[in-house]
């Protein structure tokens, strides 16, 4: 299984070669027996960025799943994981080359379906067949939206060829909404996003590297393929993005500090990424109207975050896959000192962390930096800025630090308790796991810190493709900002390395004076007690209770239990449950009122046989009148 | 060249001096409450005492807890080289240096945070929680105020912003929008150093602390390159804001280094006068502190944009 994934990413690189770095775009068409569609595959350079993000990731999880999988119990499914693996591979794939409509969407429900039974991979748990239902359920209203898009445009233009739907025929502000919510269904938007925090702790953790490494970036990719195809953007496209992003991105991120369990920490810390790429994209169509250095940064910047993302991500999810394996639990509250049992793992994580908070000199930094460049370059006038621009960027700023900050919080909470401190629960010490579920994580970690360090290199890389999204195409002098910028970033990468020279310098002096001196080991500073116990720490969730408390109002969450009283107290406890405002106030009432209406629907279905016959006439005797009207 | 050469100068003024901080500080707020006031040179003798000493590790940390004071002190170091000083430009500018400013710091606060985390203490736990929590709080003010600078000079990096203030062209109809983000920078500036309303660094309740309970455990080496580190930290964000009052643009070299490290120290004393002046707060109001700074970090937008 990995051998097949190593070799099928190895085949990509020549094509890959050609499309980013030639320029050259490949296409590929034969006729097919369908009445609809075509047989019509395409690699340009937007397909092949993803394509490329794909192939990095792809062989490294499935060189994960073979250890994670190993020693454990088969399931039926659990045998099946690296075919449904494999599939969503192929399925993201044929995803990101088809250029018609009705390949588009079958590919899109081949990968839909196989993360499907990733997600239902251990379905002799309760919890897991429900998360499966919910992803089924949101992926297909998505995909319904798309079919809707698709029709509309493909019934407007004759043909489902991508080719002829260019321009969208004249229905842009249309088909836009309907992508939005589509495409946004996959790629978790802040309302749509539901099904990430069920699905992640329920699949195999590598296929969740997948899922939430690549699959959602495939949402992303159709919104960039709308955008790609649509003659011009309107300024309420931008606005909308913006104001999306905003949302997923600050949802997400105060979302993921009060979670409990690793994964579902890391599915909503997903979300917030879709936030911070959706801002970039926002800035990225904003700009293209009024200022187009602005435009193409951003649009850059949401590109790289995309690359950046999924390789922190896969990777962070692949590490706590090898918590959950060898400490046989997710829960934050119940991990700590990880760290020295599992000393490979922690290290891949702490350098997984850093990137995902965007912390120089790590990956993450970069494409942020993108992003907030091209937002204080339309605060600051320019020739052609406007109010709208100016505003659009200022929101961007205080968003994007917020959730910096935020998302430093929770993963601080994440290395923290998991890694640092004492085992807060007996038994769950871990132990680091084979070299083959290692060396994938590690080699992403290196990936991350090249990426970042060698900045300058992927803000160009990632810069050429913006320009083949832009509508005005890649012409003279569009990519200028970017070298400027990625000129600016050298200094980043010069100042990291001279950093990193007086930090090793320090550490030897440290080491060096503490050598002739007493160093001993002794208890922490706990008011004098001497004598701590694993249960006193902070937990994770204690950590979080600040966020908590302040955005309490925000995540509705149901608190319970009862406080310590008298003088000398009992038992007392305390419980939170934030199920999630969308979950309460939305789909509940929702899906409440659907099942209502379909339960009345019911009483027609009666299962007499003379009644269906007194319908049938009841039928001839309408479609009678109505012939004879 | 020139440039350069000043800005490195500037810069080991700022290695020797900025522990002098404190004492200007820790001075100002004895000569309010009508004390004799520590030593001038207390924080260098006792960085040398703590250089000297051996350390006792808690007995579960890692690695994590004895690089933390490293990376905090070279992540502070960095910022440092970003921040323009007597309106000259720094040893290292370039469009988007803020980011890289703001950032550097998030790392070295990121180490603290993790290093207290890894002593499995509570105490640790609730400083670290409280610094991760306030601190993403300040972040926007900090980053949003400098977007206005630069909007107010068309700027967009620290040099080029502290370097057109100077020329005084931008006051008048701005000197609003100045004033807005100079009181959210006041307000950014006690909170990432740890003062009096946010934190107390001289409180001895560990319950009620956020950077000192951090740092609790370490002692020895660590413990100066912690002590340090703040210290170059109150210089390198005193800079920022000090330099909104005299950013430099005299003339004179001299004249401009002179004004400017009056400022600095100038700053300083009002630090001490503040915290001599008003009790921390509780500590669910400080979010509510740090909520003001970022609506003064914004109304800049209806001066500048319009």
């Amino acid at each position: 299984m990995p051998l097949s994934s190593v070799l099928s990413s190895l085949m990509a690189v020549l094509p890959l070669f050609f499309v980013l770095a030639g320029g050259s775009i490949l296409d590929f068409r034969i006729p097919w027996g369908f009445p609809v569609g075509s047989f019509h595959v395409r690699m340009d350079m937007l397909s092949g960025w993803f394509v490329l993000i794909l192939s990095l990731v792809s062989p490294a999880v499935a060189l994960y799943g073979r250890g994670y999988l190993s020693n454990r119990g088969e399931t039926v499914l659990g045998s099946w994981t690296g075919f449904f693996l494999q599939m969503l591979s192929g399925g993201i794939f044929m995803v990101l080359i088809s250029y018609d409509g009705i390949l588009f969407l079958l590919s899109w429900e081949v990968m839909s379906m196989a993360a499907f039974f990733l997600v239902m991979f251990d379905h002799s748990r309760e919890e897991n067949r429900r998360a499966g239902w919910i992803y089924l359920v949101a992926t297909h209203l998505g995909t319904a939206f798309l079919f809707f898009m698709f029709f509309l445009l493909g019934a407007k233009a004759g043909s489902f060829d991508l080719d002829a739907l260019l321009g969208l025929g004249g229905m842009a502000n249309l088909a836009f909404p309907l992508a939005i919510v589509g495409f946004g269904a996959k790629a978790g938007f802040l309302g749509l996003h539901l099904w990430l925090p069920e699905a992640h702790p329920a699949a195999p953790s590598h296929g969740s590297a997948l899922m939430s490494g690549v699959m959602v970036k495939t949402g992303i990719y159709g919104i960039l393929r709308v955008l790609a195809m649509a003659q011009e953007w309107p300024q309420w496209w931008g606005w909308l993005l913006l104001i999306l992003g905003v949302a997923s991105g600050l949802g997400g991120v105060v979302h993921s500090v009060v979670q409990r369990d690793l994964k579902r920490l890391l599915a909503f810390c997903t979300v917030e990424n879709m936030g911070i790429i959706l801002i970039g994209l926002g800035i990225g169509v904003l700009g293209t109207r009024y200022d187009r250095s602005v435009g193409i940064i951003a649009m850059g910047g949401a590109l790289l975050h995309c690359l950046n993302h999924s390789l922190f991500k896969a990777g962070l999810f692949m590490a706590a896959g090898s918590v959950i394996k060898t400490a046989g639990t997710g829960d934050m509250d119940r991990l700590g000192g990880l760290c020295r049992t599992m000393p490979r793992t922690g290290m891949a994580f702490l350098v997984l962390c850093l990137s995902v908070c965007g912390l120089p000199p790590f990956n993450g930094f970069v494409g942020e930096f993108l992003i907030y460049t091209a937002s204080y370059l339309s605060v600051v006038p320019g020739a052609m800025s406007s109010v709208g621009l100016r505003i659009g960027g200022f929101v961007a700023i205080s968003s994007l630090a917020l959730v910096g900050g935020l998302a430093a919080m929770a993963f601080l909470k994440a290395y923290g308790t998991v890694f640092l401190g004492f085992p807060r629960a007996d038994g769950a010490v871990g132990a680091d796991p084979g070299s083959d579920m290692v060396v994938p994580m590690s080699s992403l970690a290196i990936l991350c810190l090249a990426l970042g360090l060698g900045g300058s290199a992927s803000i160009l890389m990632a810069g050429s493709v913006a320009t083949a999204v832009h509508p005005l195409g890649l012409s003279l002098g569009t990519l200028a900002p970017l070298v400027k910028v990625s000129k600016a970033y050298l200094n980043v990468s010069f100042i990291s390395f001279v950093l990193f020279g007086v930090g090793f310098c320090l550490w030897w002096l440290r080491a060096r004076l503490q050598r002739d001196r007493t160093v001993s080991l002794g208890p922490v500073w706990g008011c004098g007690y001497g004598n701590p116990s694993a249960g006193m720490q902070y937990t994770g969730s204690s950590f979080s209770q600040p966020v908590f408390a302040a955005f309490r109002s925000f995540l509705r969450s149901e608190v319970g239990g009862s406080l310590p009283e008298g003088y000398f107290p009992g038992p007392s406890s305390f419980h939170a449950e934030t199920s999630g405002v969308f979950h309460r106030y939305f789909y509940g009432p929702l899906f409440g009122t659907v099942m209502k209406v379909v339960g009345e629907a019911r009483k027609l279905h009666h299962g007499g046989t003379h009644l269906y016959v007194f319908y049938v006439f009841a039928a001839l005797v309408v479609v009678l009148l109505w012939s004879l009207r | 060249m020139m440039d350069r050469l000043f800005a490195l100068v500037g810069v080991a003024v700022a290695l020797v001096a900025a522990p002098f901080l404190k004492t200007v500080i820790n001075r100002t707020k004895a000569a309010v409450a009508g004390r004799q006031g520590p030593p001038l040179l207390l924080p260098y003798r006792s960085l040398v005492r703590l250089m000297s000493k051996g350390a006792v590790y808690g007995s579960q940390t890692t690695w994590i807890f004895r690089a933390g004071p490293v990376v905090s002190l070279v992540a502070t170091m960095g910022a440092l080289c970003l921040v323009p000083f007597a309106g000259r430009p720094a040893l290292v500018h370039f469009e988007g240096d803020i980011l890289l400013m703001a950032y550097l710091m998030g790392v070295g606060r990121f180490f603290t945070v993790l290093a207290a985390m890894d002593t499995g203490s509570s105490f640790e736990g609730m400083g670290a929680d409280r610094e991760a929590f306030f601190s993403a709080l300040t972040e926007p003010s900090l980053l949003l105020g400098v977007a206005g600078l630069g909007a107010i000079t068309g700027s967009l990096s620290l040099s080029g912003i502290y370097g057109k203030l100077g020329g005084s062209a931008f006051l008048g109809s701005n000197l609003p929008a100045l004033i807005f983000i100079l009181a959210a920078f006041v307000i950014v500036y006690l909170a990432e150093n740890s003062r009096i309303p946010v934190d107390d660094p001289t409180t001895h309740l560990e319950l009620t602390m956020i950077h000192e309970v951090m740092v609790l455990d370490h002692c020895g080496i660590d413990l100066a390159f912690i002590e340090y580190g703040g210290a170059l930290k109150l210089w390198t964000m005193g800079l920022l804001v000090s330099g909104l009052v005299f950013p430099g643009g005299t003339g004179s070299l001299w004249l401009d280094v002179l004004l400017s490290l009056c400022c600095l120290m100038g700053f300083q004393v009002a630090v001490g006068l503040v915290e001599s002046s008003t009790a921390r707060l509780k500590m669910g109001r400080v979010p509510l502190l740090l909520a003001v700074a970022f609506v003064m970090s914004t109304l800049w937008i209806m001066w500048v944009v319009r």
